[in-house]
């Protein structure tokens, strides 16, 4: 997987591209808007991680150019200005995703990981399964082992995201994002009370655990070793 | 204010500008009503000298020049003989008779009326008249005079004529120095409201606009301009309490941080060691970015830069889908929390900032309220206007802190041993503010009972998508 990072503070960026290098991506970096987009318009790229405020050029106009480009490559925005309607702005610019600074290194890598996926299946997807367990999108069930596991609609819905990004991390922020549609910092545990709810719904009694806590970063749902 | 700029004013300008228009309106409407009088006059006298002449050529044709004679001499004795002019000569103009004593030379060959001096006796003096007259020729070769005096209607002109002189010399002096006067009245207003914002720039914040207490449109911008500026004092005061706040409440995680990281590097750890370290670390740094979060929340609410994102909101969803994220939160904590919604309450809303407050105010009913305890949260279509209420079962806030624990970084609890940041109701009250919404913090008896209330809604358009 090739990584191009565009990002003009030279502290920030090197330690992105070390952290990326280190979870197996090879990166490249440019460190102006101009050089950036002369290297993601002239190479194949997986993805591209991009700073908003640059010099020379634009984040956001560097992901507006090259969709105008045709080049569908999944993109991650990083900016100090986190509100909302700035969100708006980068995705409708053509961002996949948006990552307000200050942000921990755990949440940009799951975040990516969920962009560069998104790029690889098209079909719409009806029964997600991990495992031995499987969820059907239609009939809204999802069963273990064959064993029917009774969930609430925001439990079905909190599964639902942690089984479409199987295998990655996933952050508390990405999951009230994505099942609550909040984007503030909940004081409290919020998030985690709900994950350990779901979790004796879909572990316990079970040997082996699906849904993981990864330390600092937040959950992730795979099969056992 | 010196004279010279009251003359410079725009509204001595327009002062000058209406008085102008004043002045040509009124000359005009005078000169017509000169027009009217005197002509008026003019034919009267016309009329008089018409139907004198009738009258006698009458009397000539029924009597003879003897009647004429014996008429003429009646009428110069009559009560009006002193404004009538008559006299009747011969062939040769010599005279028969009448109260002049010669026939005018300038009515030797002219006929019609005429209008010229004529030397009359008055007393013992002889005077020039103007007189209007018309001459007629009688049978026999005799002609008849009879003339008018018009010294009443010159007279009458010039006293029209100057009566509109004085009017428009008075107008014009009144209306200058009204226009002045106004001038220096309005301009001594605005002088005072541009000297106090000299002083404010200067530095001084205390400063405030006089109020007359008249109630004008002078008054309502001083009142304006003094309320923005209790507003920027306010915010001000507000900032250097935060700056203050920070200093102390981000001072001290950072020194903690420092200080687990010297100490660690000291105690020569080992590789499980240092993990727990900086993952203590990565935990206070993460708590810290919280709290920054929380304060730009703030900041953006108080800026209302968002006013434009307010919608016409449904409370009673938006208020469960909070809550439905924090029951298990407060079940887990042995709190039952229950949701009631009176009516169907509508308010102007951010969704996004409004769902954040609505959870800034469980998190704390959850965080303080022990358990066993109950947590209800109303929505309520009032008639004062729609209602969100969060009551709780825990301590409460004693009626003398109510203000104090709105304000940024505030705790109650002075060990600040509890998570949080003291951020949780500023955020609510600086989104209250912004929804133009009143926050009322009241005893729940027990327990604390949080209220936000927001305007009612004037048009009753259906949701917009």
């Amino acid at each position: 997987m090739k990584i191009l990072v565009i990002e003009d503070d030279r502290e920030a960026a090197a330690y992105l591209v070390k952290g990326l290098e280190e979870s197996g991506y090879v990166v490249d970096h440019a460190a102006t808007g101009t050089d950036g987009m002369f290297l993601a318009s002239s190479q194949p790229y997986d993805a591209l991680v991009v700073d908003r405020m640059l010099p020379g050029m634009d984040g956001l106009t560097i992901v507006e150019t090259l969709r105008r480009q045709g080049r569908t490559m999944p993109v991650l925005i990083l900016s100090a200005m986190g509100e909302v309607d700035d969100r708006v702005m980068g995705l409708k610019a053509g961002g996949d995703d948006y990552l307000a600074k200050p942000y921990a290194f755990a949440e940009l890598l799951a975040r990516l990981e969920a962009v560069l996926r998104r790029g690889q299946s098209g079909q719409p997807t009806t029964r997600l399964i991990v495992g031995d367990l499987e969820m059907d999108l239609l009939s809204r069930t999802v069963k273990r082992r064959g064993q029917v596991i009774d969930l609430l609609p925001r439990e079905f819905r909190l599964l639902e995201c942690l089984m479409r990004h199987a295998g990655q991390v996933v952050t508390r922020t990405m999951l009230l994002e994505k099942v609550w549609d909040y984007h503030f910092d909940p004081q409290t545990n919020v998030i985690d009370v709900h994950v350990s709810r779901l979790r004796q719904k879909i572990d316990r009694g079970f040997d082996k655990p699906l849904l993981n806590t990864v330390r600092g970063a937040g959950y992730c749902l795979r099969e056992p070793a | 204010m010196s004279p010279r700029n009251a003359l410079r004013t725009t509204t001595f300008r327009l002062a000058l500008a209406y008085l102008a228009i004043f002045v040509a309106s009124s000359a005009t409407l005078l000169g017509f009503i000169y027009w009217a009088t005197s002509g008026a006059i003019d034919r009267e006298s016309e009329q008089i000298i018409e139907a004198e002449l009738t009258g006698l050529r009458e009397q000539y044709r029924q009597w003879g020049i003897v009647g004429l004679v014996r008429v003429i001499e009646e009428r110069s004795k009559g009560d009006r003989a002193d404004e009538m002019r008559y006299i009747v000569v011969g062939p040769r103009f010599e005279r028969v008779t009448g109260n002049l004593s010669v026939w005018p030379p300038e009515l030797r060959d002219r006929r019609g009326l005429v209008e010229f001096p004529l030397s009359v006796r008055v007393g013992d003096r002889s005077e020039k008249r103007q007189t209007m007259a018309m001459a007629f020729d009688l049978p026999n070769g005799f002609r008849l005079l009879v003339g008018r005096d018009t010294k009443e209607r010159s007279e009458f002109r010039e006293r029209v004529i100057g009566a509109i002189a004085w009017s428009l010399a008075l107008t014009l002096a009144f209306g200058l120095m009204g226009g002045y006067w106004v001038s220096r009245h309005l301009m001594r207003r605005v002088d005072a409201i541009n000297r106090t914002s000299g002083e404010i720039r200067a530095g001084d914040l205390q400063q405030r606009v006089p109020v007359t207490g008249k109630g004008d449109e002078f008054d309502q911008l001083a009142l304006n301009l003094n309320a923005m500026l209790d507003q920027i004092e306010r915010l001000m005061g507000g900032m250097r309490q935060v700056t203050n706040n920070i200093a102390h409440d981000m001072r001290t995680p950072l020194n903690r941080l420092r200080a687990r990281l010297e100490v660690t590097l000291i105690e020569k750890p080992d590789e499980a060691r240092y993990r727990e370290a900086i993952q203590e670390t990565i935990d206070e740094a993460d708590r810290l970015i919280a709290t920054f979060n929380a304060m730009l929340s703030i900041a953006e609410a108080e800026s209302g830069s968002k006013a434009e994102s307010l919608a016409r909101t449904e409370l009673a969803p938006l208020v469960d889908h909070v809550a439905e994220l924090y029951e298990p939160l407060a079940e887990e904590k042995g709190l039952t929390l229950t949701v009631a919604h009176a009516g169907v309450a509508v308010a102007r809303a951010d969704r996004h900032l409004m769902s954040q407050a609505v959870a800034n105010l469980l998190d704390n009913a959850i965080k303080y309220a022990p358990a066993p305890g109950a947590i209800t949260v109303r929505t309520a279509d009032t008639p004062l206007g729609a209602e969100i209420t969060v009551t709780d079962t825990g301590p409460g806030i004693p009626p003398e802190s109510r203000e104090a624990v709105l304000a940024r970084f505030v705790r109650l609890e002075q060990s600040r041993s509890t998570p949080g940041n003291g951020l949780g109701l500023s955020l609510v009250q600086a989104v209250a503010k912004m929804h133009g919404a009143e926050l009322t913090l009241a005893d729940n008896a027990p327990g604390l009972a949080v209220t936000l209330r927001f305007p009612p809604i004037r048009d009753a358009r259906p949701p917009a998508k």
